[in-house]
């Protein structure tokens, strides 16, 4: 009985360490995805296997090990790169046109539709 | 008056993507970042190459106006073309070299300069990459020269030296003070 117990312990032990190891891994992997890999553009540094990449994703773990959230770890990032590293642009000056755009396309389309079923 | 809104909705359009367009033409695509002096961490631990010592960029750059960090690697082949450079600069009284050496080997590290000569006052490694980012870099080689006094960022090449840049660096140096 004591051995079963001594064994189930083991075992729990062993895997909450794992889940715990696991739950890490996978905020490197998130925050990864939203990061743009700067020395090959077109990639996340979650997809791309280059140095730079991979020292930030072990930057990024460290970063979780620290204690930092999400969103330092990400201001840590654009304080050393800039704006651009992150998928998600903040609005501003330069950036305006890109979230103005659609909105405005979003409502000419709605009147061109309007206007055509109206005639019709 | 709904083909008059057409009209104007693709001329609209096609000038608006026409100035984008020409509007890109002239920006380079590698993007930089701004060259700000809170992108420095001063306080970036890392070992040196010759001993089991550890320190900081503070300890770093000290008593000389200006530091050159470069970040090299052994199996780097630009970094074997602008070594010469830096072996040149060394004969600068005013600048202080710092190496890092980026995701290498002591062993091929230490023939590296072994072979190629020593331009630096320091090397420290960083085997994981983590200083490097820390310090805004992309990757090898790139150079950052600092001034000490104001602890700023002063210029920043990414890639390798050449006579141009050569040229441009010892001019920064000779005009700021």
């Amino acid at each position: 009985m004591k051995i079963k117990i001594l064994v189930l312990t083991i075992f729990y032990l062993i895997s909450s360490f794992n889940l715990s190891y696991a739950a890490n891994s996978e905020k490197v992997d998130q925050i990864s995805k939203n990061l743009r890999c700067l020395i090959c553009q077109g990639q996340s540094v979650y997809d791309s296997q280059s140095d730079f990449a991979l020292s930030m994703k072990i930057l990024i773990q460290n970063k979780i090990d620290e204690g930092k959230n999400d969103e330092q770890i990400y201001d840590f990032l654009k304080n050393k790169y800039g704006e651009w590293i992150v998928y998600d642009p903040e609005i501003n000056k330069n950036t305006v046109l890109l979230w103005v755009l659609p909105l405005i396309l979003f409502v000419f389309g709605g009147i061109l539709i309007f206007r055509k079923v109206s005639i019709k | 008056m709904v083909k008059n809104i057409k009209l104007i909705a693709v001329l609209f359009l096609v000038i608006l993507s026409f100035f984008i367009f020409l509007k890109g033409l002239n920006k380079t695509n590698n993007y930089s970042p701004n060259l700000n002096s809170s992108n420095i961490d001063f306080n970036f631990k890392a070992k040196f190459l010759y001993s089991n010592e550890k320190t900081t960029l503070y300890e770093l750059i000290n008593d000389k106006d200006f530091s050159l960090i470069n970040i090299w690697a052994s199996w780097c082949l630009p970094c074997r073309d602008e070594h010469p450079y830096l072996l040149n600069l060394n004969s600068l009284s005013k600048l202080n070299i710092i190496g890092i050496n980026y995701k290498d080997s002591e062993v091929n590290a230490k023939k590296f300069i072994k072979e190629l000569g020593n331009p630096y006052s320091k090397i420290v490694v960083d085997p994981s990459g983590v200083n490097s980012i820390e310090l805004g870099a992309y990757g090898v080689p790139e150079t950052i020269l600092i001034n000490n006094k104001t602890k700023t960022i002063l210029k920043k090449y990414i890639g390798p030296l050449d006579d141009k840049k050569l040229a441009e660096l010892k001019m920064i140096i000779k005009n700021e003070n």
